[in-house]
């Protein structure tokens, strides 16, 4: 068992590039869940807009890649208001349904043959970051050094994605973190807890709840174009219902309705799951049996850490339901 | 009830204004800041209201008192734009409001409160009050980054709540969550909030319920000072009590409609609303006796 291995891919699990995307989804995500209470299951789908904005610009349109910034932001809102024009005057499981619907046409859209063209089919996009890596050339972090000290060793790509990366998460965490204590932010909370009341009072609730949306998708959406710029592809079936629930989980895992709480469960999900990834691989390098009946082999490693992914979830929700970090008096969750 | 009460100017003169006005369902009042014409609203099989005529003297405290289900609930609802009536129209200071969505009633000043009340539990009590100030600069998502635009107002609006809130007695409440108050503080702090919206009119769906009798005789005084303030005042009550001793005039449903109007004093001798109450025709339609 090469214990040290195991510590160093965890600790970069921990502070990684899928920690990063993850962090940045979950706190756009955190905004409608977690503050407005709207059950957004299509957070995958705004993600896919960023990612393709970028994709396309560099392939398709004959202009400067950074354009492919506006036009993601600009995909993510138009998917925000048709998202929410039809739904968000009705009871919340209705926007659940056409979010998570929603995600999954844009994923078959995109990898759909009739569409290659435009989209690339499910071979995706690929080969568009090298502007975004010149740019870390430039600022001096060379892409093909190594930097850091043991644990934290990082390429010069590596690194400058990670910059790059933690840089958008401090100041969406910022971004987030002002807006909910102000009383825009106040809207959304009581939004959370009965529209009426806040209607009541004078407030267009539709209309709080679309920017919600819609602030939230532009997040997600930044949180794909990092995801797109590290990989220096886009992938339709990156972009499935199973990253939702994932960032859902890493969400719930730091808990609802707090900033932190986004940022530390997207780097405890990924350190986790890096960490038990890595542990049940040596321990299957070899096939575990009892007696002559094997119980696992290196193969289903993957299989078995998402039961345990999923096993976590139920326990958290039954013993912790406010996450890590959540107040058990504010969360979201409650046997209403 | 045998105290003799003095009136201050302002009740004095809401009082005079309905002097004359006829003791019969949907008089005319001489200045009506809230009319409705033939508001239907049926559920299924149901007339949950069918109002002819109903008007508001504007500067007075009317109460709207009848049976359960007689439909005062559903009537505020139609008036404030959280239900459709299934036809008729009202307005509120001459404008039509029919179209109006509910969100803008309140923006327009005609403010109401919930039976069942809805205090935003996981939100402290000074920060319900505060979500009810209007035109709030910080409540535009674009000035929410930037304290400095808001932040004074904020303090205007927190000035203001805190002095609501010693006013009903909740002061001492201020900092903890809404979830932490009893069901009696929760209609306090519900009526305290949508005051925050500086109305013109206050509609109050049972306000008393669950009030401890100590304070609803401060309570009333509230009342009253609103009426004194130059606020109207419309609230749904059972309590007969309080009814008689804050309201100016009083309207009476039954079954959806209106089955008599007058002073509390008339009213307290309407032989038909007496029944209503006191149920000696029980089981009989009341509108029949008419
Ligand atoms: N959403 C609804 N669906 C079906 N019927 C309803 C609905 N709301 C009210 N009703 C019916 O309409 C009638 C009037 O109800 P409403 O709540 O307005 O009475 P109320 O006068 O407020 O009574 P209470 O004094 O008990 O509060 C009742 O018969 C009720 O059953
Ligand atoms: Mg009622």
């Amino acid at each position: 068992m090469d214990w040290n291995l195991i510590l160093e891919n965890s600790l970069k699990g921990f502070i990684g590039i899928n920690a990063v995307y993850f962090a940045i989804a979950a706190l756009g995500l955190n905004v409608q869940f977690g503050y407005t209470g709207l059950l957004n299951f299509g957070q995958a789908g705004f993600m896919a807009c960023g990612a393709y904005g970028l994709g396309m610009t560099a392939h398709y349109f004959d202009i400067s890649f950074w354009w492919g910034i506006p036009l993601g932001i600009l995909f993510s809102v138009v998917l925000g208001l048709l998202m929410g024009i039809p739904t968000l005057r009705l009871r919340a499981d209705y926007l659940a349904i056409v979010t998570i619907a929603s995600a999954e046409i844009i994923r078959l859209v995109v990898r759909s043959v009739k569409f290659k063209t435009y989209f690339g089919g499910s071979d995706g996009i690929n080969g568009f970051s090298s502007s975004f890596r010149a740019l870390g050339n430039d600022f001096g972090i060379n892409e093909a050094d190594q930097y850091g000290f043991w644990p934290f060793k990082f390429t010069g790509r590596e690194l400058w994605v990670l910059i790059v990366g933690w840089l958008i998460v401090a100041v969406f965490g910022f971004v987030v973190y002002k807006l909910m204590k102000s009383p825009w932010g106040r809207v959304l909370k009581a939004i959370r807890e009965d529209e009426d009341a806040v209607k009541s009072l004078g407030k267009n609730v539709y209309s709080y709840k679309m920017q919600s949306l819609i602030l939230g998708g532009v997040i997600g959406t930044v949180s794909g174009m990092i995801f797109a710029l590290d990989r220096g592809s886009v992938q339709p079936d990156n972009y499935s219902r199973d990253l939702t629930f994932y960032i859902l989980t890493a969400l719930v895992l730091g808990g609802v309705a707090k900033v932190s709480g986004s940022i530390v469960g997207s780097m405890m999900f990924w350190g986790l799951f890096t960490f038990m990834d890595n542990f049940l691989r040596q321990v299957a390098k070899d096939p575990v049996s009892i007696g002559n009946v094997t119980i696992m082999k290196s193969t289903q490693v993957g299989q078995l850490n998402f039961i345990l992914i999923g096993i976590t979830l139920i326990l958290l929700m039954v013993f912790r339901p406010q996450g890590m970090f959540g107040n058990r008096k504010e969360m979201a969750f409650d046997g209403r | 009830m045998d105290v003799e009460r003095t009136y201050g100017e302002v009740a004095t003169k809401a009082r005079q204004s309905l002097r004359d006005v006829e003791r019969s369902p949907g008089a005319r009042k001489p200045n009506p800041i809230l009319t409705a014409d033939n508001i239907r609203r049926e559920f299924g099989g149901i007339i949950a209201v069918d109002v002819d005529h109903f008007e508001v003297q504007e500067g007075s405290i009317t109460a709207l008192i009848g049976p359960n289900g007689a439909g005062k609930t559903t009537f505020f609802n139609l008036l404030t734009g959280f239900d459709q009536p299934n036809s008729g129209s009202w307005t509120f200071q001459g404008k039509d409001m029919s179209k109006v969505a509910s969100h803008r009633t309140a923006a327009l000043g005609m403010v109401r409160t919930f039976q069942l009340t809805k205090s935003l539990t996981k939100l402290s009590v000074i920060e319900n009050m505060r979500l009810g100030a209007t035109d709030q600069k910080g409540e535009k998502w674009w000035n929410g980054l930037f304290s400095a635009v808001w932040k004074g107002q904020e303090d205007e609006i927190t000035e203001h709540a805190d002095e609501l809130l010693t006013r009903f007695q909740m002061i001492h409440m201020r900092d903890e969550y809404a979830g932490a108050l009893s069901g009696g503080q929760r209609k306090l702090l519900e009526m305290a909030r949508a005051l925050m919206t500086n109305p013109t009119l206050v509609m109050l769906d049972e306000p008393m319920a669950g009030v401890n009798p100590a304070l609803k005789q401060s309570l009333n005084e509230h009342i009253r000072g609103l009426r004194d303030q130059g606020m109207t005042v419309l609230f749904v009550e059972h309590d007969m009590d309080m009814v008689h001793d804050v309201s100016d005039w009083v309207i009476v449903m039954a079954e959806g409609r209106i089955i008599a109007e007058g002073t509390p004093d008339d009213i307290a001798k309407n032989s038909a609303v007496i029944d209503a109450y006191l149920g000696t025709r029980q089981g009989q339609s009341l509108l029949e006796g008419e």
